[in-house]
């Protein structure tokens, strides 16, 4: 922890369940478990990076941590109020504090406003008296555009540019906690490391913590303090970044790594690769046990009958694993 | 080295829009040997995938392409809409990020592949039917012979980029064009298709141009790269090569923007790449270029041999020298 002891924000046996429609002819209803039984906290001025394949519910834990959806069951705390039994009011007065970038800047703008008064509406929402439009500027060039592109249109920039707009209205109300959900993953390469380094100077200058939700691992990497790696709903592995990369516990940390292709020839050629079979299990009908039994090389009678529940490691991490790799 | 089983040369694509011409490819050449996996790489609008849609003729009306596309002793460029039939999928096959849109929805898999070797030769429906059970088995889909008869919708993603390889060698074709056919997977998956795409290019000599976004897919499988901006290559050399000892000053901005284990801070490049409706004079690059001189604005530079690699940088010798 670097700032402060009591963590930021604290989420506790987070659950979210999605009704699925019954299937033709079926007669009960189906329930997705998008989200089961997460723990995590972020600490002040903290980057916690969660990492994880399609279908694993990272996005999910993202909204429900801004309760942008409701948990099912579970609890969050933010700087030790639960947020779960606020009001709509007083969600509101916390939100200021807590701020989302989505994946696409071509939707996350109105393409009708401004950006300056794209840039301006969390202000205007939040009733924040002052002068918005000297904010506006100041944001403006914090982000790394020119204050003259306040009356300019959203179809007028490039993607990273828009990244760049959305990052601007993310900050406006000055959040304590930004939620970037897969930011830089629609940009080109050489634009992407720019947002990345963006964001990477915003929280030296200003101190905000990012849960920073992404599926290119490299970049986590490059990014976060600490990482969670989710699996079918689950943490597998949670623990400080260079840990966790470079002597992961869980089984499926270490595949995922390894599937990663790196860009150096050299490298891939002389890697150790896990080839997992198969594909990620439907989340209607996770396996029984541990959910990634199914595709794990160390799977035993006891994956399957007893699940697993997050213990320390030797490194420093939790892994949810009966056979750990250390 | 062998006679290249396809040879591309001047290719020139020039879009008619209502703003006027943009010309996406201006002037690409490059040869593909039998059997090899040759990288194209490159951003957003550089012109990857235009080239090679235009090679196949499968770019709609309001573009004109220009050039000449040699595959195996066949001109593709001008050539008539059933010349162009019989030789994709025969001759050569392409496959595209997202497999859903390359299946019908309304027919059995298996039905699917069957066609698809019954257009191109005289084979009974039940020979094509038993082959199209062999090539799923192939492509690494359990249970080939029950699969074939369900329909896509029951397949998960990776299991249908199988499917759609499939498809693609079911003729044996001598070029496979696999246009970002990992991008919509997810990373576990994705080394399984790559995995796949290698078998296929090993067992069957297949020539491989993998178009792709990611370096990092580049470097797992590709032998020689092409690296593409604004329309042209900017520099071909081996993987080793353009990873380790890259020439253009656009291959090692985009190495230096990837974030890797040990690095700080990662650096962009400045800029971002230019309006096709309008392509700079002179290099398309030097807006965006450290190394930018005056000459650089006078003629779009060429590719020439630069010690192992092929760069189109006037400075590329001199830039070799002082790194």
């Amino acid at each position: 922890m670097k700032h402060d002891v009591t963590p930021l924000l604290s989420v506790k046996g987070l659950v979210k369940e999605f009704q699925l429609k019954a299937q033709r002819g079926g007669r009960r209803k189906r329930v997705v478990q998008a989200v089961t039984n997460v723990s995590f906290d972020v600490a002040r001025g903290e980057t916690l990076g969660i990492v994880g394949e399609s279908g694993s519910g990272k996005t999910t834990v993202g909204r429900c941590v801004l309760r942008l959806i409701e948990p099912t069951a579970g609890s969050v705390q933010f700087d030790g109020t639960d947020l779960g039994t606020m009001s709509f009011d007083e969600l509101r007065i916390v939100r200021r504090q807590m701020q989302i970038v989505f994946q696409d800047p071509y939707a996350s703008l109105d393409p009708k406003m401004t950006v300056g008064a794209s840039i301006a509406e969390p202000l205007v929402v939040q009733g924040v008296a002052g002068d918005h439009d000297e904010k506006v500027v100041s944001l403006l060039e914090l982000v790394g555009l020119s204050p003259d592109h306040a009356r300019r249109f959203p179809h007028e920039f490039s993607g990273g540019q828009r990244q760049r707009i959305g990052v601007a209205r993310a900050l406006a109300l000055d959040p304590a906690l930004i939620v970037l959900d897969e930011p830089v993953s629609a940009l080109d390469v050489s634009i992407q490391a720019g947002v990345v380094n963006l964001f990477a100077d915003l929280q030296e200058r200003l101190g905000m913590s990012y849960i920073f939700i992404a599926h290119d691992l490299s970049v986590v990497r490059h990014i976060a303090d600490r990482v969670a790696v989710m699996y079918l709903g689950k943490i597998m592995e949670v623990g400080p970044a260079a840990t966790v990369y470079e002597n992961p516990s869980h089984p499926y940390t270490k595949a995922l790594l390894s599937a990663v292709p790196l860009p150096s020839p050299r490298v891939e050629r002389s890697r150790h690769r896990i080839m997992l079979e198969g594909d990620v299990p439907s989340p209607v009908n996770p396996p029984s046990g541990c959910r990634f039994r199914t595709r794990c090389w160390k799977a035993t009678e006891l994956c399957s009958q007893v699940e697993p529940t997050l213990e320390v490691r030797a490194g420093g991490q939790l892994s949810a694993c009966h056979h750990p790799e250390s | 080295m062998s006679n290249p089983i396809l040879q591309v040369r001047d290719l020139r694509v020039t879009f008619h829009t209502p703003n006027g011409p943009l010309v996406a490819v201006r002037g690409t050449d490059m040869d593909v040997h039998p059997g090899e996996m040759v990288g194209v790489v490159g951003e957003s609008g550089s012109g990857k995938s235009v080239s090679f849609l235009a090679a196949m003729g499968l770019l709609p009306k309001t573009a004109t392409v220009a050039g000449s596309v040699v595959l195996d002793g066949h001109q593709l460029v001008g050539a008539s809409a059933k010349e162009l039939r019989s030789i994709r999928g025969r001759l050569m096959s392409m496959i595209f990020q997202d497999p859903l849109s390359a299946l019908n929805p309304v027919h059995r898999i298996g039905a699917q592949i069957a066609e698809m070797l019954r257009a191109h030769s005289k084979m009974s429906e039940r020979a094509a039917r038993s082959r199209a059970v062999e090539l799923l088995e192939i492509v690494g889909i359990p249970q080939p012979g029950d699969r074939a008869l369900q329909y896509p919708h029951e397949f998960s993603g990776g299991m249908r980029q199988r499917v759609v390889i499939a498809m693609a060698i079911a003729n044996s074709p001598k070029v496979l064009i696999a246009d970002e056919p990992t991008t919509a997977l997810d990373v576990t998956v994705q080394a399984q298709i790559l995995e796949v795409i290698q078998r296929v290019q090993s067992q069957f000599g297949t020539a491989v141009v993998l178009i792709t976004h990611d370096l990092g897919v580049v470097a797992r499988v590709c032998e020689r790269v092409n690296v593409m901006y604004a329309g042209r290559i900017v520099e071909r050399a081996s993987v080793n090569d353009i990873f380790e000892a890259p020439t253009h000053p656009y291959t090692r901005g985009l190495l230096a923007s990837l974030p890797q284990a040990g690095v700080e801070r990662l650096v962009p490049i400045a800029g971002f790449p230019p309006n096709m409706l309008r392509p700079p004079a002179g290099c398309a690059f030097r807006a965006r270029c450290s190394h930018a001189i005056a000459t650089c604005a006078e003629s779009v530079p060429e590719l020439t041999v630069i010690g192992k690699s092929e760069s189109a940088c006037i400075r590329a010798t001199e830039l070799m020298k002082t790194s």
